[in-house]
């Protein structure tokens, strides 16, 4: 997974041509520890179908705050730089991201 | 076949961890279930614990790992579960998951607790993990630098701002009352007055929260002249007040008017072998302390039904023979003599079980059989009461068997 910061947001994710899979994350949020290796298997997975990419919102609170993001762990999806799904909150589980990639696959 | 456990504890907070301290100590295989990801209960979610006796150092969080370490100490299991129904069939209480797992148990204890109370604000549903907020541990971090508000001003609305002043940049705190009253104990208002980061908004409550995807403006109305003000801000913390967790036990057991589960001195709710611990029970003092306390007295009264249970189900039950039960009590000079009489008649070799029950420290029985007058004697075979003699005379006895 693509280890995304202010400098490289714009041009992996708002510009790209394609579907991003986009997990902010932070160290203080035990249940995005919890979750993300999962998510990375999901990533293997569906490597073919979405770019990963994760956001370490320690230090780009700004950006993920332009991002609407103000729920930890969020997992946002885009199309085409469009910001089309974000599912979020405590009892988010892997299933559920699971079942949206298999959708926009 | 769904596995059978001795106690089942509904809820892994303080109450839920104490009561199973208790019972894997006393060897009861113990299982506690818990919705949430991370056991703790409320603890979870706030720091500071200045007054769990014992532990001067400490915070909520590090309190609840050491409960959760001590039961697993014991042998106790955890397993993740939101619990969506209870059934209780006799001596066997039938627990349902959400996820449709299904969990057996001779005794249960309710520990469900209490949730944070939701006002049904316009945006409070909309904006939940987009700016708004029950939780100031889990969430602070998230604001560090940005404004909020807060609406509430008891105790956990002040401790908890005072906590977020640590991570963000200004907090307004909605309060219902007029200018220098709160709900809040006054030292705590004190520390809130001092601080410079808190601002206050009086006799005023929060009518709505907008914004474009994440909260941006929260929209407060003035109660005394209806004016409505907006307050840029990135967060809303809701600390008003909580709500016992027993939706799932409506119709099981007995619940106050408000939800909480109506339970005696020694935990009892209405169905024999259920117990209800800790915030979730109508009672006065709501602290991690007393919740513990609840927790210990149900895990010995759970282990003495059991106890009680069992014995009756082998020897009365289940029994080979059919069973003369007495029933007496030390206050009862009549019931005294009535089992002295019993007992040299040699019952055991007339091919009866003889049981005495006392009816002082064992209702459980004695209210299954409405034995309402002492001394009684009961003959039961299979299971089933077969004659039933209130103050028997010695012929009637002799007849008997
Ligand atoms: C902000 C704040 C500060 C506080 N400060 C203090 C303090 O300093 N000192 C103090 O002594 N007390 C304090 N308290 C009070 C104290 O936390 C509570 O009295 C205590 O947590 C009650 O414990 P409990 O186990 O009964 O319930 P809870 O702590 O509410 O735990 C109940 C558990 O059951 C789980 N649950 C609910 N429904 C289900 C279900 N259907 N299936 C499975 N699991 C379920 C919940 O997820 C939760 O983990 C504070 C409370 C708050 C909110």
């Amino acid at each position: 997974m693509i280890e995304l910061n202010k400098d490289n947001f714009e041009e992996e994710v708002l510009n790209f041509d394609g579907k991003v899979v986009v997990d902010f994350w932070s160290e203080s949020c035990d249940h995005c520890m919890e979750i993300m290796p999962e998510v990375k298997k999901l990533a293997e997975e569906f490597a073919d179908d979405f770019k990963f990419a994760k956001l370490d919102i320690k230090g780009n609170r700004r950006l993920a705050i332009g991002q609407k993001v103000l729920g930890l762990p969020s997992i946002v999806f885009y199309e085409n730089g469009e910001k089309v799904e974000h599912l979020s909150g405590e009892d988010l589980e892997p299933e559920d991201i699971r079942k949206e990639l298999e959708a926009r696959a | 076949m769904s596995e059978k456990y001795d106690l089942i504890v509904l809820g892994g907070g303080p109450a839920g961890m104490s009561s199973a301290i208790y019972g894997s100590r006393s060897r009861l295989k113990t299982l506690v279930l818990e919705a949430k990801r991370k056991t703790g209960g409320q603890p979870s979610t706030y720091h500071d614990m200045e007054n769990y006796p014992g532990v001067p150092e400490t915070t909520a969080s590090e309190l609840m790992e050491n409960f959760r370490t001590h039961a697993e100490k014991f042998g106790t299991e955890f397993k993740k579960g939101e619990v969506k129904s209870l059934e209780v069939d006799g001596f066997e209480k039938i627990i349902k998951c959400k996820k449709g797992e299904e969990y057996r148990a001779k005794s249960v204890v309710i520990a469900t607790g209490a949730e944070p109370r939701k006002l049904g604000i316009k945006g409070e549903e909309e904006f939940k993990g987009k700016g708004v907020s029950y939780c100031a541990t889990c969430d602070a971090d998230l604001f560090t630098d940005l404004d909020i508000v807060v609406v509430g001003n008891g105790n956990s609305a002040v401790e908890e701002s005072i906590y977020l002043t640590k991570f963000v940049n200004k907090i307004t705190m909605i309060v219902i009352h007029d200018e220098g009253v709160m709900d809040a104990e006054k030292i705590l208002q004190e520390k809130a007055m001092e601080n410079d980061k808190i601002e206050f908004v009086w006799n005023s409550v929060l009518e709505e929260i907008k914004g474009e995807g994440i909260v941006e403006k929260a929209v407060v109305k003035n109660i005394k002249n209806g004016e409505k003000s907006e307050i840029d801000c990135s967060g809303v913390f809701f600390f008003v007040g909580r709500v016992p967790s027993t939706d799932f036990l409506e119709g099981v057991v007995d619940l106050t008017e408000h939800g909480y589960v109506k339970t005696t001195k020694q935990m009892e709710t209405n169905q024999p072998g259920v117990y209800a611990v800790g915030d979730v029970r109508n009672k006065v003092v709501r602290q991690v302390i007393t919740a513990a306390g609840d927790g210990a007295t149900a895990a010995v009264m759970a282990q003495s039904y059991i106890e009680e249970e069992e014995y009756w189900q082998n020897h009365v039950v289940n029994a080979d023979k059919p069973a003369l039960v007495a029933f007496w009590s030390v206050t009862d000079q009549e019931s005294m003599d009535l089992i002295s009489q019993l007992e040299a008649m040699e019952l055991e070799n007339k091919g009866y079980k003889f049981l005495k029950i006392d009816t002082y420290k064992n209702r459980l029985i004695s209210d299954r059989y409405d034995v309402e007058e002492i001394p009684t004697l009961l003959k039961i075979k299979a299971g089933e009461v077969v004659s039933k003699l209130v103050k028997p005379e010695k012929e009637e006895i002799k007849e008997l068997i």
